[in-house]
């Protein structure tokens, strides 16, 4: 068909207009489709979660059963605790291979992390829960902040490496050789200009590693293994937001579901937070 | 020695391996090739430079003027698959008895499009050799920063907004600044590869006259696709042809008189 044709013809013009409103239609449904349920989560979470929410949630520890009131303070604290130590564990090792990775992709070594991390994005959180509770439970004799920050690290690694990696190939290789070119050793260029330009893409990943690592029931049952009092030792037992909501929600006391509703909503406020927080400390002023 | 020796029929490759050439020379290359995947991108070139002039580096797309350019700061060392035999000497040393670092320091490079570092503003883009080597007190950097955005003729347009972002420069500006960057470690021999392509005619008639008169501190060997611009800015001119130096000749004489009938042929534009 020549050109002219298909710029005279008004039936293919039509059509060409319909599928375009068409396809248009459908890229609408689909990101409704997509905000939906998180809409529909977020808004029940807060109804139902908001009721129950006072002073006490935050500075009282969980009342014995049969008792109503108390609050989840030791375990907001104590998931405070196992992301921290997830994330000195997961952040600085994700990072570190998303680099080698990336910048020296071509080694044989960077092939078989690349494969080490694919893989292990795919194992089951609560297969990790195992490894940590065969790795350090077992070795400590005791359930603890560290196993449990240990499972909760590594589950972050495979997230962090992959963004990294990712972020650090956007960076386009003429900064890298304008670094080099005025006599910047290799090291301090991946560092100080390739790492600085895909800052903020990493820090979203590492975000969304944190964001994921708090929501972890499974990998924590047995290895943080939860704690009704204040713990902060950490080769002790400690409490966990996502523990403490999962043991209130499969209670029989309508008082415990009002709380666990509670302890979820906080849960999406706390990260919500971090994520602004993080955000706002390592905004970049030139972009 | 001058111009005129090269122009002379004596083999090449005899002059260049006289060590007294070689040390008068900015830069020599002895049968300097450089192969990607083992197929040969550039063979056999055997190139003086004398100091304090311009090289222009002409030649159809694709025959290795990049290359050629590349292999004079071992940028190729960033390319897993590229191979560099034959020797390079800068002001007479041989460039494997440099470690990457301080070569580079010596041979700087602008490139053809524009790359200053997004994440600094202009003033850390003028020092973003010291900074990113830790380098230098805040008063230095001042006095570096007023300096080379001097020589760069940007100071004027810019002074009053060295803290905002480099990318809120114009194009031209941005070259301009990143040749600010390069002078600004203090090199050699500068390296430019087709700086003023992506650039409008104002800019780059800005960006010749930069180089006219950086000539007198400096080396420049500038690769270009405008024959207009090289007649106006080098003292000399080498021809590439796929990945051979045909002609090294001065400048006037290669636009009016080449020794190659290819010369001729791709000077007056019947190929290329
Ligand atoms: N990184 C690379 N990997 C493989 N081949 C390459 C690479 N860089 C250059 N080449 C090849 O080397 C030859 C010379 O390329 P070069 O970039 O030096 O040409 P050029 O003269 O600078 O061309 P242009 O005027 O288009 O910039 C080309 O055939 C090119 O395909
Ligand atoms: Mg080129």
């Amino acid at each position: 068909m020549t050109a002219e044709k298909v710029f005279k013809n008004p039936a293919n013009l039509k059509r060409r207009k319909f599928v375009n409103s068409l396809m248009i239609f459908l890229c609408v449904v689909s990101s409704v489709l997509t905000i939906l349920p998180l809409l529909y989560i977020f808004i029940y979470t807060t109804q139902s979660g908001i009721s129950a929410l006072n002073i006490d949630f935050f500075t009282k520890l969980p009342k014995p059963v049969g008792e109503t009131g108390g609050g989840m303070a030791n375990a907001i604290v104590g998931s405070g605790i196992l992301i921290g130590i997830g994330g000195l564990i997961g952040i600085p090792i994700g990072i570190l291979g998303g680099i080698y990775i990336a910048e020296y992709s071509k080694s044989f070594l960077a092939g078989v992390i690349k494969f080490t991390t694919d893989v292990l994005s795919g194992v089951p959180s609560i297969v990790v829960g195992i490894f940590a509770y065969g790795v350090v439970v077992l070795s400590m004799q005791s359930f603890s902040a560290l196993a449990g920050g240990f499972a909760l690290g590594i589950l972050m690694i495979p997230t962090v490496t992959k963004i990294t990696e990712e972020m650090l190939k956007l960076v386009p290789q003429s900064l890298r050789e304008a670094s080099l070119a005025l006599g910047v050793s290799r090291w301090k260029t991946t560092l100080k200009v390739v790492l600085k330009t895909a800052s903020s893409g990493i820090i979203t990943g590492v975000l969304l590693a944190i964001a994921r690592a708090a929501g972890e029931t499974a990998p924590l049952l047995f290895t943080a293994f939860g704690n009704s009092f204040w713990q902060t030792r950490l080769d002790q037992p400690i409490a966990a937001l996502p523990l403490q909501i999962f043991v209130y929600a499969i209670s029989p006391y309508e008082d415990w579901h009002r709380q666990a509703w509670a302890g979820a909503f906080v849960l999406i406020f706390l990260v919500f937070v971090v994520n602004f927080l993080v955000r706002f400390v390592t905004r970049n002023k030139y972009s | 020695m001058t111009f005129a020796d090269t122009e002379e029929e004596e083999p090449e490759i005899e002059q260049a391996s006289d060590p007294s050439v070689i040390i008068k020379n900015a830069v020599t290359t002895k049968d300097l090739s450089v192969y990607f995947n083992k197929r040969p991108a550039i063979e056999n070139i055997n190139i003086k430079i004398k100091r304090n002039s311009v090289t222009a580096i002409i030649g159809p797309s694709g025959c290795g003027k990049s290359t050629f350019l590349r292999s004079l700061n071992m940028m190729h060392d960033m390319t897993p698959k590229a191979q560099v035999f034959g020797e390079i000497f800068i002001h007479g040393e041989n460039i494997m008895d440099f470690n990457t670092v301080d070569l580079r320091k010596k041979v700087g490079m602008v490139f053809q499009k524009p790359n200053p570092f997004p994440t600094m503003s202009i003033y850390e883009n003028v020092t973003a050799g010291f900074r990113l080597n830790g380098i230098g007190s805040r008063k230095e950097h001042d006095i570096i920063v007023e300096k080379n955005l001097v020589s760069a003729g940007l100071w004027d347009e810019v002074r009053d907004r060295l803290k905002t972002p480099a990318l809120s420069l114009s194009g031209g500006q941005q070259q301009r600044l990143c040749i600010a960057r390069t002078i600004a470690v203090n090199p050699e021999i500068i390296l430019m590869d087709e700086p003023t392509s992506a650039l409008d005619p104002v800019s780059s008639s800005k960006i010749e006259e930069l180089i006219y008169n950086l000539k007198k501190d400096y080396t420049i060997v500038i690769v270009t696709h405008n024959m207009q611009q090289a007649a106006r800015v080098s003292d000399q001119t080498a021809f590439f042809y796929t990945g051979r130096l045909v002609e090294i000749s001065k400048t006037r004489k290669m636009f009016t008189n080449p020794k190659e009938i290819l010369t001729e042929e791709y000077v007056t534009g019947k190929f290329g």
